[in-house]
């Protein structure tokens, strides 16, 4: 028997998004499939397919994102969904409502899915179990735990390129410490079937033991490229850099930053991936970001077919 | 009541369709057995514009009940919309609700000049006001029962009978 997840719905269908961890893959591919037929409706007259018409997403942001939101927005807009974008930020918690009662009160207002970004670790969960049975609600990023519609649209972008992910060599490079997108990447990497993921960063910016989800440790940045057939750069949160962890941004750069040297340790036709916003200099050199095997815009085009997908798959299963 | 061959209605559409049609004349087959059809009628009426295809999913008015199909499939329609004249191509004309959903996702695409249906069977049963241009054959089956379009490795088309789950 598999093991209760809060994700699924009796039938072992997706019902929320909250993380890839634990989801079987079959989930996972029949989301990108579908993503795959999404792409198409952007090229057309009428960007639109009726699928969410009379529905109410609600973009539920505790912590600040443009691309994130945006491309939310754009998902639900495109499904014909009428969108309430929040940006609850700290003024709602300043006046004393709790993360629960704000649910409730816009649960009052008939929403049909929550879409949520949380500084805290488990927001999205907390607010799945406590939502009405018809109500859906997508992670958009939960503190250090996870943010599984970036993941996917990684997964997406890897297939589109490299179309089969059982022979990938995939390096991610960076603040893993940190970072909910890796280990959002990590989770769907494996299941997916990757047999080599890397993981390379200072001892100080890599989780003690990174190495029990399946992947490989480098601290060497030469050795850790080699051969790799994607690079996954992470975004190097500035507010790190001042504390003990970091030297400072240029100690960071030499060691960890993308080079074209570097990066041409990597196999010739090896993708580079970001998921933004990102600090030219710092993680990233910019003749790379802007380079020929920068596929960086091209993750934000997709996620927007992604999250379109995973809206759609999750209203259809109740 | 057997079901007829579906190669000698393959024929019989092509006869149908050929007098009118141009070169002009654009065809959109609807996943999956309409597309298989399509090709054939496509390559037979030498048409000059590519194929187009449809999968409705995004489009049905059961998605509310049944959720999303997990094998939806690409839209592709390399040509312009806007004043062609389209024939959409399914294999099985039954409720009327596929080419309903076909109807609209086209109209997404540009104003055609004009719409026309071709269907390799007709089983009645309409729930729409709808109906085909070019018929291949009328069938009488159940209620209960699922007509489909078989393609075979060879590519010959056949036509199958099942009992529908619950049906």
């Amino acid at each position: 028997m598999m093991a209760y997840n809060p994700q699924l719905n009796a039938n072992g269908e997706l019902k929320h998004l909250l993380t890839i961890e634990g989801l079987p893959r079959e989930i996972l591919l029949n989301i990108l499939d579908t993503a795959h037929s999404f792409l198409s409706v952007a090229e057309r007259e009428i960007k639109k397919v009726p699928l969410l018409r009379g529905k109410s997403v609600f973009n539920l942001f505790f912590e600040s994102s443009t691309r994130t939101r945006t491309t939310f927005e754009i998902a639900a807009k495109r499904l014909s969904a009428d969108v309430i974008n929040l940006n609850v930020g700290t003024s709602s918690q300043s006046k004393g409502e709790t993360l629960l009662d704000t649910v409730a009160n816009l649960s009052a207002m008939h929403a049909d899915m929550f879409v949520v970004r949380h500084s805290q670790s488990g927001a999205a969960h907390l607010i799945a179990r406590h939502v009405a049975p018809y109500i859906h609600v997508i992670n958009a990023g939960d503190g250090r735990h996870a943010h599984p519609t970036q993941g996917l649209l990684d997964m997406f972008t890897i297939r589109h390129y490299k179309k089969d992910f059982s022979t990938l060599r995939v390096a991610i490079v960076g603040d893993v410490l940190h970072s909910r997108v890796a280990r959002s990447q990590i989770h769907a990497l494996t299941t997916l079937g990757v047999p080599e993921v890397r993981v390379i960063g200072p001892r100080t910016l890599l989780p003690a033991n990174v190495a029990e989800l399946g992947v490989h440790v480098y601290h060497d940045m030469a050795q850790g490229l080699k051969d790799a057939d994607v690079v996954i750069m992470l975004r190097l949160q500035n507010e790190r850099m001042n504390g003990a962890l970091l030297p400072s941004a240029q100690e960071f750069f030499k060691n960890y930053g993308l080079t074209a040297e570097k990066l041409a340790l990597a196999r010739p036709d090896a993708i580079v991936m970001h998921p933004g916003p990102m600090n030219r200099g710092v993680e990233i050199e910019s003749s790379v970001a802007d380079g020929r095997q920068s596929v960086i815009l091209p993750q934000v085009t997709f996620g927007i077919a992604v999250r379109m997908a995973v809206m759609s798959i999750v209203v259809g299963n109740t | 009541m057997p079901l007829p061959d579906a190669e000698r209605l393959v024929a019989a559409l092509i006869e149908q369709m050929r007098p009118e049609t141009s070169a002009e004349t654009v065809l959109i087959g609807i996943h999956t057995g309409g597309v298989w059809l399509a090709e054939r009628l496509h390559q037979a009426l030498g048409l000059k514009q590519p194929l187009g295809t449809i999968d409705v999913s995004f489009y049905r008015d059961d998605f509310g009940s049944r959720g999303l199909s997990p094998r939806v499939k690409p839209s592709e329609i390399p040509f312009e919309v806007v004043d062609a004249d389209v024939i959409l191509v399914d294999d099985v004309l039954y409720t009327g609700r596929t080419i309903r959903a076909a109807i609209n996702e086209l109209f997404d695409y540009g104003r055609p000049r004009r719409v026309r249906l071709a269907a390799l069977v007709d089983r009645g049963g309409r729930e729409l006001p709808i109906t085909a241009q070019f018929t291949g054959a009328q069938v009488s089956v159940g209620a209960g029962e699922q007509v489909e379009l078989k393609k075979a490795a060879d590519g010959r088309l056949s036509l199958d009978v099942t009992a529908v789950a619950g049906g």
